[in-house]
């Protein structure tokens, strides 16, 4: 098969990723939908009459094919991220096209893992929507045939340091969701009267375990972060321009955003802070890293700026 | 259930005057912490958005010049070196004083801390937000010592009384250790990095194929160095640059992308006075003289010769053209001052693949030179070398030089390697050949190694200080009658919400320890 042909099959790969992802996010608003006039289901059921086996509602249903319908894109897109590479014949994150396209890549495997083990296709409406976003706005905007690395690039740090900010990322933005949602349950929480309380957010945890989710998470990415845009990129800027830090303006961004969730770490230990302000911390930080991605890279320009993008 | 957070408040482990000494730093030096944090972030901002003097002065002063209103105004704010100016040193040097005085007295506490004991068994454990009962027919002493082998401690007390054992346990210690590490690696970070700044220096200069040059002041283009470096310091070592070979994409949607520069030639050691070989391409850079050569940027250089119209050669050299767009598309200038009665000038461009675009404007297609052409305006006068003021190299300065012109256009020089072309005063200008340049950077940043290990070192302190939790557990068993109650409970100090999940799970083995063997058959396990 030809490196022409492979890129080709790429391109199909992540336009139908692409596709899939977006019926998903049907699917899981649907599940939002059809939960409006539902009640919470009885979360304590120790010690109780034991209730008889209820049928899946709809919003069930709706929720689970958009679990299956996100797997499969996820599969989709990882395809469409390995054909890439295959066609240019080297790791498959070398300019803005290929790094939008395995960030959510990433973060929709890190979606499904974390389905798996903490039960949080509750975030599923808001991941599919925004990945469907970006993963569009990616192909759309940024797209470039495939092709070898600028001289800059040609580095092994080139692996170390955009794997750790692609996860890194990925992780915020699966964060961001938590501490979106955690803002929404936790006004709910104090606004909606007992009787009225039905509908999706009645269906989800309570914001404390919201809360807890989204430490957890951006407790995993922030020392990711660190090691990839102070202590990797450092090393290779070294490297490659003869100084560790030179307040290029993506080193600036990518030193705001660590300032940022450094703030949102500790503004969560912090009394008055704890809940809310911590949220609109962590969501202003990964407004930040959004800006130094799209913003840095197609406004501002600097040392970061390579082939098309 | 009451929140995790509620039982911090009911715990009685802290007395009231210590607990409030503990909010009270919580409340002053962590709020103002998080303060300056933000806005050592939102300080940051404007450097990424305007041009900075330490980056590109050249951007800064057509950027004052563009905006004669506001230039000045954030001039003087320091906007243009956001990164030197006064306020934002002080943003951070206060927050370097707000983190030394949160470390400080919580190292202190954190030693105190690892001396102490657990702390004494709280009165009533089934007050507390996570706990549990448990009757067995062991005695009292053993239901604790079972119990012991289930609780995962670091520090453990186990108090055996009449009627009445206990256990008190905590772990998780690293956590603050961890977190203490983090916080002592950004000051060690913030000062390995000042001080790598103030003993280093850095510069650049091009150098032409066939060029040599020294680690002397005068062949920088440009040099900065940190307050602490004496220039006079600079280590002696030249480099020589033999060839500088680039490929490019030839084929392909990316067509004229580069694929390798390389620079190579020999550098001799001031120390050692030996010659030795290198080969400097990007991302691998010569180390010679405690400072390291990187290879930052590549050009034309065309080897151009003025002849008078004796014969008599006036000019011989190769001239840098400082390319402006990826297919080097490039500019200059030449200064000719050895012509007389007046001396020449000539500023033009450089096209190493020349075509006429459909507007039909002369640009380079590719990169490499495969159809070199230079074009040049002329100029005649006097150069202004010698009135003293320096003078860029690649800036003609017209204001005492009068334009050669053809009718109402500039009169053009236009040359391909090889070609020659009289000029109207008698003089002849020959584009002899085409050599490549290299820009080097020259840095040296002593003690790179501190903010290294800093920043490794506080990596590893956060992940401690992230992941590690600290808990305590009590466990109280007393006889009641022919039974013994057993009550557990247990309390992080960082507030959760699956602590219960946890409880149940320690519960069960707790349960399980105490429950496994029947009371006629006391004594230890086999």
């Amino acid at each position: 098969m030809t490196l022409e042909r492979l890129g080709q099959l790429s391109n199909y790969s992540v336009a139908s990723a692409t596709g899939v992802l977006a019926l998903a996010f049907v699917a899981y608003v649907a599940q939002w939908g059809f939960a409006r006039s539902v009640a919470a289901p009885a979360l304590v059921t120790a010690g109780g009459p034991s209730e008889p086996e209820e049928e899946p509602d709809r919003s069930d249903v709706a929720a689970s094919i958009g679990f299956s319908l996100t797997s499969l894109a996820t599969v989709l897109l990882w395809l469409g991220v390995l054909l890439r590479g295959l066609s240019a014949e080297r790791v498959p994150w070398g300019n803005m096209y290929e790094f939008g396209s395995i960030g959510v890549a990433v973060a929709l495997l890190a979606y499904v893992v974390l389905v798996r083990v903490w039960g949080i296709d509750w975030t599923g409406v808001l991941v599919t929507g925004i990945t469907t976003i970006l993963l569009g706005a990616t192909m759309l905007f940024t797209y470039v045939p495939p092709g070898p690395l600028v001289p800059a690039l040609d580095s092994y740090w080139l692996v170390i340091h955009v794997i750790g900010a692609i996860v890194a990322g990925a992780a915020f933005l699966v964060g961001a969701v938590a501490s979106a949602l955690f803002l929404l349950k936790d006004r709910a929480e104090r606004l909606t009267p007992d009787d009225e309380r039905t509908g999706f957010l009645w269906r989800i945890p309570g914001s404390a375990a919201i809360d807890q989710v989204a430490y957890r998470v951006h407790a995993f990415a922030f020392p990711i972060w660190t090691f990839a845009a102070l202590i990797a990129g450092p090393i290779w800027a070294q490297a490659a321009w003869g100084r560790y830090w030179g307040w290029d303006p993506k080193e600036v961004w990518a030193f705001i955003t660590w300032v940022f969730y450094a703030a949102y770490l500790h503004a969560r230990a912090t009394a008055g802070w704890r809940g809310k302000a911590a949220a609109y911390l962590a969501l202003a930080a990964f407004a930040t890293f959004l800006f130094n991605y799209v913003g840095v890279n197609l406004f501002v320009g600097g040392l970061h700026s390579y082939a098309g993008v | 259930m009451s929140s995790p957070s509620k039982g911090r408040d009911d715990a009685p482990a802290l007395k009231p005057l210590e607990f409030a000494r503990w909010i009270w730093r919580q409340l002053t030096s962590m709020r103002t912490a998080l303060s300056l944090l933000l806005l050592l972030a939102v300080g940051a901002v404007p450097g990424s958005l305007l041009p900075q003097t330490g980056v590109n002065p050249r951007a800064v002063q057509a950027y004052i010049d563009a905006n004669p209103r506001w230039g000045p105004l954030l001039d003087r704010l320091g906007m243009f070196d956001v990164y030197t100016s006064p306020w934002f040193s002080g943003i951070y040097v206060l927050l370097m004083v707000s983190l030394v005085g949160c470390i400080l007295p919580r190292s202190m506490v954190y030693l105190r801390a690892l001396r102490a004991k657990p702390s004494r068994v709280p009165k009533n454990l089934l007050r507390m937000p996570a706990s549990f009962e448990a009757t067995t027919d062991l005695s009292p002493q053993e239901a604790v010592d079972r119990a012991l082998r289930v609780v995962k401690r670091s520090k453990v007390v186990v108090d055996h009384g009449d009627d009445e054992s206990t256990l008190s346990s905590e772990k998780g210690y690293l956590r603050e250790a961890g977190n203490l590490v983090f916080h002592v690696s950004v000051v060690v970070v913030l000062v390995g990095v000042a001080a790598s700044a103030l003993l280093g220096y850095r510069g650049a200069a091009i150098v032409t194929e066939g060029d040599t040059f020294s680690n002397v002041l005068t062949q920088y283009d440009e040099f900065s160095n940190g307050a602490l470096f004496d220039r006079d310091d600079l280590p002696p070592f030249s480099v020589t640059l033999d060839d500088f070979a680039a490929t490019y994409q030839t084929t392909g949607p990316q067509r004229g992308a580069p694929l390798t520069f390389n620079a190579t030639g020999t550098y001799v050691d001031g120390a050692t006075g030996e010659s030795e070989p290198y080969d400097i391409r990007v991302n691998h850079p010569l180390h010679v003289g405690g400072a390291s050569v990187f290879l930052v940027g590549q050009g034309y250089a065309p080897v151009i010769k003025v002849t008078n119209p004796d014969g008599e050669v006036v000019f011989d050299e190769a001239v840098p053209f400082l390319p402006a767009d990826p297919s080097y598309t490039s500019n200059g200038v030449v200064k000719v001052a050895e012509a007389e009665p007046e001396q020449l000038g000539f500023q033009g461009f450089f096209l190493p693949t020349f075509t006429t675009g459909e507007d039909g404007a002369t640009r380079s297609a590719f990169p490499a030179p495969y159809s070199p052409i230079l074009g040049l305006f002329a100029f005649h006068g006097d150069l202004g070398l010698d009135d003293g003021t320096p003078q860029s190299v690649y800036v003609l300065d017209k204001t005492d030089m009068e334009q050669y012109m053809d009718g109402d256009k500039g009169y053009r020089v236009s040359l391909t390697p090889g070609s020659k072309q009289e000029l109207p005063d008698g003089h002849t200008i020959e584009f002899v050949g085409l050599k490549q340049f290299a820009r080097f950077q020259i840095s040296s940043s002593p003690g790179l190694a501190v903010p290294l290990f800093g920043t490794v070192a506080g990596l590893i302190g956060l992940i401690g200080s992230l992941s590690i939790k600290p808990r305590r557990t009590w466990v109280r068993a007393r006889r009641e009658g022919s039974r013994t109650v057993v009550h557990v409970a247990v309390l992080d100090r960082v507030p959760r919400v699956d602590l219960p999940a946890d409880l149940d799970r320690l519960s069960e083995r707790i349960r399980a320890e105490i429950e496994a063997d029947a009371p006629d058959r006391e004594g230890d396990a086999p």
